[in-house]
């Protein structure tokens, strides 16, 4: 199994700890006057999402995780798995709840999201960072409103809901940060 | 010049305004300099600043070799080295960490009280305060002991900074002392077992590879994780370390768990370290090859240990205490920078 030695740590070097893979997030090295040195460091376990501190004694090597991200086509979801695939080799993969999480509200067929791989299976999804849904329910437009003020909740063909601007119609598409879950726009196909 | 005080978070809390500062100078393009042209200036005059104050003091500069084909022992600091046709084939020649032993033969030999200010090399330190070279200023005075070195240290720095900081408070603790204060652990009696337990009520979880029979490493862990970020703003001064922790100091003849060290810390940033010195050759010899040991345990490197340092002990050293001081640190003080790079034109990453 490969490994990597604290001096090769920094942000974004995935480790296995504690039978988890985890990224690293932040990585300081700390020595006294004199004696033994530490690499204190943020990780973040991707399994779990949450980020922990941890500190190794410099010059100790840790355990690499087998994790990539691969840009990956959204096909379906078949009522238990999302099924993905890679846009060059066509392979495709199956990413469980757990993987999906609440990226779920924003996957629309064919768009590319990133796929996080952990010894081949699908850790985590990504969504794109913008998406472009239909609004499927909304209170009905006020035409000539364009101040944007207030605004209402509007429902999108994923499940999402998000606020919108009063004038947005049922049937239109809209821009949305999913990183945020905040209204970006109007848009064309 | 600039008034700028440093505000010195702990480490844990710094990292999010690290990484924006980072990218100041990382996102440069690399034949640039790290440091800011302001901060260069600021260097040369602080260099300058201290000459001026050990000329003022009557304290004669020297130079030493930056290559020895002898090494520190220390098994915490990792010498680089290289080959070279001028010696013996195969031999090794290594750059110095510090230039402590050859300013130890020049004080053995009658130079009084010497400083000297150089580029020095350690393996595998990179860091936010931390690059694998760097300059320090190393002062011996003979005739001091390290309390009044201690005192010199202060007044150093309160003069060459001044102007450039806020002017600086100065505070003195003894190891114990702090460590039962800030860390709520006697350092000088605690077992293994409690100095864990300490870490533990601290919020630390400690790395695996620790040593089951050697408090030192878990001291170190208690010192830069619980102790060192609580340091008061200022000058603090921690002095009678564990006699385990002694490196190149006196044991203390009245309290036989202390050695004669102290370190200096800046605003929390450790700054320097200094000795009492050790002025027994036999002595020397046996912390040398207990070092050479320990390396031989871990599977490492074991090094010629410096011989010429051993015969000038047996010749006589003066009674005398000495300090190394990281002026790139001290800068980063000066400067207000948050990372060791904007204190220099090119950082290893660009050198």
């Amino acid at each position: 199994m490969a490994s990597y030695s604290t001096n090769e740590f920094r942000g974004g070097l995935k480790i296995m700890i504690d039978g988890d893979p985890c990224a690293i997030i932040e990585n300081e090295f700390v020595k006294p006057g004199k004696g033994q040195a530490f690499n204190r460091v943020k990780i973040r376990n991707l399994k779990t999402g949450r980020v922990v501190d941890r500190t190794f004694k410099s010059g100790e090597s840790v355990e690499s995780a087998d994790v990539v991200e691969v840009d990956m086509q959204y096909l379906y979801n078949d009522g238990e798995f999302w099924h993905f695939m890679t846009p060059d080799s066509f392979e495709q993969y199956a990413a469980d709840e757990k993987a999906v999480g609440e990226s779920a509200k924003w996957l629309k067929e064919q768009d590319l999201c990133e796929i996080t791989l952990w010894n081949g299976t699908p850790l985590l999804v990504s969504p794109p960072n913008f998406v472009i849904l239909k609004v499927t329910e909304t209170d009905p437009g006020v035409r000539g409103d364009t101040s944007g003020g207030g605004g209402k909740p509007a429902t999108l063909e994923t499940g999402a809901v998000v606020r919108v601007p009063l004038f947005v119609d049922i049937g239109e598409l809209i821009k949305v940060d999913t990183r945020t879950g905040e209204y970006v726009g109007r848009a064309k196909e | 010049m600039a008034r700028r005080p440093v505000n010195v978070d702990q480490e844990t809390s710094a990292g999010q305004v690290d990484g924006r500062c980072n990218q100041v100078w990382m996102s440069t393009p690399d034949w640039k300099p790290a440091a800011s042209l302001r901060t260069l200036r600021l260097r040369a005059e602080l260099i300058t600043r201290i000459r001026a104050w050990f000329s003022r003091r009557g304290l004669l500069e020297v130079e030493t070799p930056v290559l020895s084909v002898r090494a520190t022992t220390d098994p915490a600091i990792e010498s680089f080295s290289t080959i070279s046709a001028e010696t013996a084939a195969g031999a090794r020649l290594y750059l110095h960490s510090s230039p402590e032993f050859p300013m130890k033969r020049l004080l053995a030999a009658g130079s009084g009280s010497i400083y000297q200010i150089c580029r020095v090399f350690r393996r595998d330190e990179s860091g936010r305060f931390h690059n694998p070279e760097f300059t320090l200023l190393e002062w011996y005075r003979v005739g001091y002991d390290h309390y009044r070195l201690m005192q010199e240290v202060g007044e150093m720095l309160q003069e060459v900074l001044d102007g450039m900081t806020d002017p600086l408070t100065v505070s003195r603790w003894s190891y114990q002392e702090l460590f039962l204060t800030l860390a709520g652990v006697d350092p000088l009696s605690a077992t293994v077992n409690e100095l864990s337990e300490c870490l533990k009520g601290h919020g630390i979880t400690s790395p695996q590879a620790m040593p089951g029979d050697n408090p030192d490493p878990w001291l170190d862990l208690l010192m830069t994780h619980v102790v060192q970020p609580q340091l008061q703003e200022g000058i603090v001064f921690v002095h009678d370390y564990p006699a385990s922790q002694a490196a190149l100091a006196r044991i203390s003849e009245t309290d036989e768990r202390v050695a004669e060290r102290f370190e200096v810390f800046l605003h929390g940033i450790e700054l320097a370290n200094g000795f009492h010195e050790l002025a027994d050759a036999v002595e020397q010899r046996r912390r040398f090859e207990e070092e050479n040991r320990q390396r031989r345990c871990a599977g490492r490197q074991v090094l010629p240990i410096d011989t010429c340092l051993i015969d000038a002990l047996a010749h006589g050293l003066p009674d005398c205490a000495g300090v190394a001081l990281g002026v790139d640190r001290l800068l980063m003080i000066a400067a207000g920078v948050r990372n060791i790079a904007e204190s220099m034109a090119f950082p290893m990453e660009r050198s």
